[in-house]
Order: structure tokens, then C-alpha cells, then sequence
């Protein structure tokens, strides 16, 4: 007797829709099990992480305001997972939109009231997207141009847009009257993300996650670009066949999740944080990674997957008040929760067969 | 700079090239094998945090390595389990044993932090320390950099001198024609994972018991991610890992010594030089040989028999 795997010419949607469902049960019953093992009660964790973000209007803005930039980089990254180009850095492009874009709202400091500030918002976010786009362009052109692992020098890229940011805040970008703390200037209200209601957390950036979900899945369904992604990644040779540029490809891709995830990262000092830190980020560019395969790649997916993943942030957040459950916990719920994707993703591409015994 | 001085800057190369060795030879027997294993960092740190716990528990340097192997074989096994009898993305699934990795060691280390415990000691290899020059530079290291370089000469002469390594290159090169010779192809790749777990293990071993002998949360700094591509650098080739490691602990090294000596250099620069140093070697080995050319051929493919 044994089981015997077969691949699918194609999946039945409703296999589509319970893999990723039966996963997030799968890994919150792992995570109850080490939750149990370190002695907590699994019961108050579960209400903690699952139950109690949705009982004040002060989480769900929270949730909201958390899930935005996962959304936002995940969907662009999902255009290099489907291509199979596999950019981790988005953490590093979320920095550089973040310094950049910070940049601008420090140097315009005070110069409202002489040339008007109504460029300077606008600006600040096109000079994050473009910073995104630029510091994405990196590992493109020596995957295109030179074959180097686009997995590694976006990785490495990371580390240096951290240190960057934080040359810059401990240097030039310091507020010289901020007791010396490495952090710059708070941002005139003009650079920052107006809040769309009381209670000063939601801020419009949160806009920009909704409409890269509609315009991904625009350009998915509808367009012959979108049509050229998935043909890439899925028959590569088939796409050089019909003419497809590698390269070509491989710069838009890059572009596209270096862009979101920078334009993220503007919003996230000009909407949340209102100054420059040493460390702007909470993750967002790596857990993003973990959104985009628990939304399978698909926009609308990768909504429902950020606001998952928030749920574990913020959760994780009141479980380290609530419980005195260590911060680590979240994270080792999100690597359960990705592996936990990508082990049932087997049951969409496999079908399992018991196999009693073998005729001859 | 004095003789002295001079061998001591070499020293510590040594020491500094350590960990990138050992985890980067399991990683290289990993891919020769045809699986990208991009877990290395998580199982790294896990490793220094489980050897560095066990070690102060027991108070034994010897169960604290166990315990760092075992750390790195366990995670590894997931891994396994999950790229090749699942036939999961290699890519993804190795991000995620990472993130799972540093969230393991965060946990099993918590209780640890701020404790200190005496490194291992060095082992004077009897007559051959005493030779001038080299005696002392070269044999009076602790067991891991030992270690290493055993690791180093048994892979090489394992993969290029027996049948069994012959096999672990065949699956990884093509394993339809090695599915088709009757060779094992998944349970070859399963153990050359596990393999590469417990190197990434006992690499983090030497982390918290040698080289820094206490655990601090993001101690790997990047190792592991280096280890990944000093393996591409090293063209798969164990000796020329070996030979990368040097010049990559020689970066780390001068960057502590420039940090020293105060040459008025902005010190984010000198933080940042391994991980420049890792991107201009992978643009120098790209322009030197086409990409494709030299990784094993089903380096991140799965496989699943069809009966």
C-alpha cells in the first residue's frame, strides 16, 4: 500500500480557496501546540491574536493601517514571483523610498509659507516611488545584464540601504536641536499623509494598497503584459518563442515591486511615523514576502493575506502585554504560516492517490 | 606593523573565515545535490542559540555543539520534507525556515541573554605549533576551525573521489537520468539537506561558544546569506569555498581593525563592506563565466517521480 501523487492538468477552484484556508488553521494549531509547550494558555493566546483586535475602533484602524504597506509591496512583488524572478529586497527599496521621500519633507522644512506647499506632499511621494524603482534597478541589471543572482544582491542590498538610512539620520538629516537622539526634524503637517478620520492613525496612504490590488488585477486579467508575466514564469521557453525580452521583463518586474514598495516606505514616514529613524521598517519588505504566497499571487488574494498577516502583527503586539509571550513568537507563527502555504499548495498542483495495490 | 601584529591580523582571518567555511560547505553539498537550501541564516542563528542554551544548561562546550547540529539538522529536515517530498518552491520555503529560524533562536535564547561563558580553548597541535611562522598561525585555532578545514578536504574528495558523491552530483546535475539509472534521487537530496543543517548548525555553534562566546539576538549578521554566496562565488567547488571564506574574513577583519584605528572613515561604510564585498564578488564571477554554465543543471528544480 502507499500513496501515489499525480499532477493536475488543472485545479478545481474550490481546492484553490480551501489550500490557503487549511494552511492558516494548520499553523495556528502548530503555533497553539509551542504556545502550550512554553506554557501559555492557548485559549487566551488564539482570543489575543484573533478575537480582541476586532472589539475597538482603535485596533482596526491599526489593522488597517498595518496591512496597507503589506498589501501594497506584496502586490508588487507578485508580478516577480510570477515572472520566477525572485526579488527579497524589498525591504531595502521600502527604506530608500522611506529616506529619500523623508528628505524632502526635511529640506522644504519651513518653506510653506513663501512658495506654498501643496508640490511638496506630491513630491515627496514621487521621489519615494522613484527611489524604490532606482535601488530595484540594482539587482534588474546584474540579473539581466550579467547573471548575477538577483536573490543575493537584493538581499545584500538590504543591509546597505539600512546603514544608509541610518548614515544619514545620525549625520546630515539630524535635528540639530533633537538632545543629539539620532532622528530628524518632525515633518510640517503640509508633508504629511492627511488622516482620513478622527483618531489621527488612518492615514490616506492606506489608499494606495486598495488601488494596486484593482490596477494588479486590471493588469492581470486584461492586459497583454500581465498576460506576458505569467507566460514567463510558467513556460519561459514558450514566451522566447513568441518573442517575449527577457530582459525587458526582468526591469519592468523590478520596477513595479521597487516602486510599490518605495512609495510604501514614503508613506509609511510621511502617514505613520512623521520624522526619519534609524529604523523605519518593523519588517514590512520581508513579511510582504510571506502576503504574497499566502494570497497564492493573486491581488484580491493578497488583500485578504495582508490583513491575515497584520491580525499576527498586532496581535503579536498585545500577546507580549497581555501574556508576556516574547515578540519571536510572531515571527515564528509567520515562518510556520508560510511553510504551512506552501506545503498545502502540494494539494493544488498534486492529486493523492491511496494505492492499494499495483496491478502488473 | 610589526611580525606580530601582522600574524594577528592573519589569526583572526582565520577565525573570522571560520563560520562562512563550515556553513557554506553544507550549503555547496546541498546544491550540488540540486537543492537551494536559503534557509542557512535561520538555521545558523538557531544553532548558536540552541548550542549556546545547552551549553550553559549542561555545561558542556561538547553538548553545546549537539545541540547546534541537532538545531540545524531538525529545521533542515522540515525543509526537506517540504522541497522534496512536497515538491514546495525552494526559494520561498527557504525564506520562510529563515524567518522561522530567527524567530526560534529569539525564543530559545531570551532566557540567555547578557550571560557570558568562557570560549572554548585553543588546542596547541603538539610539534608542528612550534615551527616558525606557521606554527602558531595554523595550529593553535579551537576544534571548529579544525573542523572546517577537515570538512573542507573530506567534501572535496568526497565529491570528486567517490561513487556516492559521484551519485549526489548525478541527481543534481540531471535527475531524470539519475531516476532513470535506479539512483534514489529524493533520498540522496534529503540527506545532503541534512547535511547542510548541520553545518549551518555547527556553524552557529562557533558563533555563540568561540567566536563570541555569548548569545545576543541577530548574532549571525548576515553569515548565512554569505555562506549562500560564497558558494556561487566558489564556482560549487569546496576548495575554491575555501579560498573565498579567507578573502571574505579578511573584509570582516579590516573593517574591526579600520573601525580600531580611527581613520576617520564613517563606520556605517566599514559596517556595510562584507555585504559590498558579497555583491562585487558575485558581478566579478557573473562577467567571468555566463550564468548557467557551472550550477549544477537542476540546482531549485523538484522532482517527482512519474511511477
Amino acid at each position: 500500500m502507499r500513496i501515489e501523487m499525480q499532477r493536475r492538468a488543472s485545479t478545481p477552484p474550490i481546492i484553490e480557496f480551501l489550500a490557503p484556508v487549511a494552511a492558516l488553521v494548520a499553523a495556528v494549531l502548530i503555533g497553539g501546540g509551542l504556545l502550550t509547550l512554553i506554557g501559555k494558555s492557548p485559549a487566551q493566546a488564539f482570543s489575543v491574536y484573533f478575537l480582541e483586535p476586532f472589539t475597538d475602533a482603535w485596533s482596526l484602524q491599526e489593522l488597517v493601517v498595518k496591512a496597507a504597506p503589506l498589501v501594497l509591496i506584496a502586490t508588487g512583488l507578485s508580478f516577480c514571483y510570477r515572472a520566477n524572478l525572485w526579488n527579497i529586497g524589498a525591504e531595502g527599496q521600502f527604506v530608500m523610498g522611506g529616506l529619500v521621500g523623508g528628505t524632502i519633507a526635511v529640506v522644504t522644512q519651513g518653506m510653506e509659507p513663501v512658495l506654498g506647499g501643496y508640490w511638496i506632499l506630491p513630491t515627496m511621494l514621487l521621489a519615494g516611488v522613484i527611489a524604490g524603482v532606482a535601488y530595484a534597478m540594482i539587482p534588474a541589471f546584474l540579473r539581466a545584464k550579467l547573471g548575477a543572482s538577483e536573490i543575493l544582491t537584493s538581499l545584500m542590498l538590504v543591509y546597505i540601504a539600512e546603514i544608509t538610512l541610518d548614515y544619514f539620520v545620525r549625520g546630515k538629516l539630524r535635528d540639530p536641536k533633537g538632545f543629539n537622539f539620532p532622528q530628524s526634524v518632525p515633518f510640517d503637517d503640509i508633508a504629511r499623509l492627511p488622516f482620513l478620520m478622527d483618531g489621527e492613525r488612518l492615514h490616506a496612504g492606506v489608499l494606495f494598497g486598495l488601488m494596486a490590488v484593482i490596477l494588479a488585477a486590471y493588469i492581470f486579467r486584461r492586459t497583454l503584459f500581465g498576460f506576458d508575466v505569467k507566460l514567463v514564469g510558467s513556460a519561459p521557453k514558450a514566451a522566447r518563442f513568441a518573442g517575449f525580452s527577457d530582459a525587458r521583463l526582468t526591469f519592468a518586474v523590478f520596477a513595479i515591486s521597487g516602486g510599490a514598495a518605495g512609495l510604501a516606505g514614503v508613506c509609511e514616514v510621511a502617514g505613520q511615523i512623521g520624522q526619519l529613524q534609524p529604523v523605519i521598517s518593523p519588517g514590512y519588505g520581508f513579511s510582504a514576502i510571506i502576503v504574497a504566497f499566502l494570497g497564492r499571487l493573486q491581488p484580491w488574494g493578497i488583500l485578504v493575506g495582508g490583513l491575515v498577516l497584520a491580525l499576527t502583527i498586532i496581535g503579536g503586539e498585545n500577546a507580549q502585554i497581555a501574556m508576556k509571550v516574547p515578540l519571536d513568537m510572531t515571527r515564528v507563527f509567520q515562518g510556520t504560516l508560510l511553510m504551512c502555504v506552501l506545503a498545502m499548495d502540494v494539494f493544488t498542483r498534486y492529486r493523492f492517490r491511496l494505492v492499494l495495490w499495483r496491478h502488473v | 606593523m610589526s611580525l606580530q601584529m601582522f600574524e594577528l591580523v592573519l589569526f583572526t582571518i582565520f577565525t573570522a573565515a571560520t563560520p562562512l567555511i563550515i556553513a557554506a560547505i553544507g550549503e555547496l553539498v546541498s546544491e550540488r545535490a540540486g537543492v537551494l537550501n536559503l534557509g542557512v541564516e535561520g538555521m545558523m542563528i538557531a544553532g548558536a542559540a540552541s548550542a549556546f542554551a545547552i551549553a550553559i544548561l549542561t555545561g558542556s562546550s561538547w553538548l553545546g555543539i549537539l545541540g547546534g547540529i541537532g538545531a540545524g539538522v531538525c529545521l533542515s529536515a522540515i525543509f526537506g520534507v517540504l522541497v522534496i517530498f512536497l515538491a514546495a518552491n525552494q526559494v520561498a520555503t527557504g525564506l520562510a525556515l529563515t524567518i522561522l529560524g530567527t524567530g526560534l533562536a529569539g525564543l530559545v535564547g531570551s532566557g540567555f541573554i547578557g550571560m557570558k561563558r568562557d570560549a572554548m580553548a585553543h588546542l596547541s597541535i603538539p610539534f608542528v605549533s612550534e615551527l616558525p611562522l606557521v606554527g602558531k598561525l595554523l595550529f593553535t585555532h579551537d576544534v571548529f576551525v579544525y573542523a572546517g578545514w577537515a570538512l573542507v578536504i573530506a567534501t572535496g574528495w568526497f565529491l570528486s573521489r567517490t561513487r556516492a558523491g559521484l551519485v549526489l552530483r548525478a541527481v543534481g546535475e540531471n535527475h531524470h537520468s539519475a531516476h532513470a539509472l535506479g539512483l534514489p534521487v529524493r533520498r540522496v537530496r534529503f540527506l545532503a539537506v541534512l547535511f547542510g543543517g548541520a553545518c549551518a548548525g555547527l556553524a552557529g555553534a562557533y558563533l555563540s561558544l568561540s567566536y563570541t562566546p555569548f548569545w545576543a539576538p541577530g548574532m549571525t549578521a548576515g553569515r548565512g546569506w554569505i555562506a549562500l554566496a560564497l558558494v556561487v562565488f566558489a564556482s560549487w567547488r569546496p576548495a575554491y569555498a575555501f579560498a573565498g571564506a579567507l578573502l571574505f574574513g579578511g573584509a570582516t577583519v579590516l573593517q574591526l581593525h579600520a573601525q580600531a584605528a580611527a581613520l576617520g572613515i564613517p563606520g556605517q561604510l566599514l559596517t556595510a563592506m562584507p555585504y559590498l564585498v558579497t555583491i562585487i564578488a558575485l558581478v566579478v564571477l557573473s562577467l567571468r563565466h555566463r550564468r548557467g554554465a557551472i550550477a549544477p543543471a537542476s540546482l531549485g528544480l523538484s522532482f517527482m517521480p512519474e511511477r
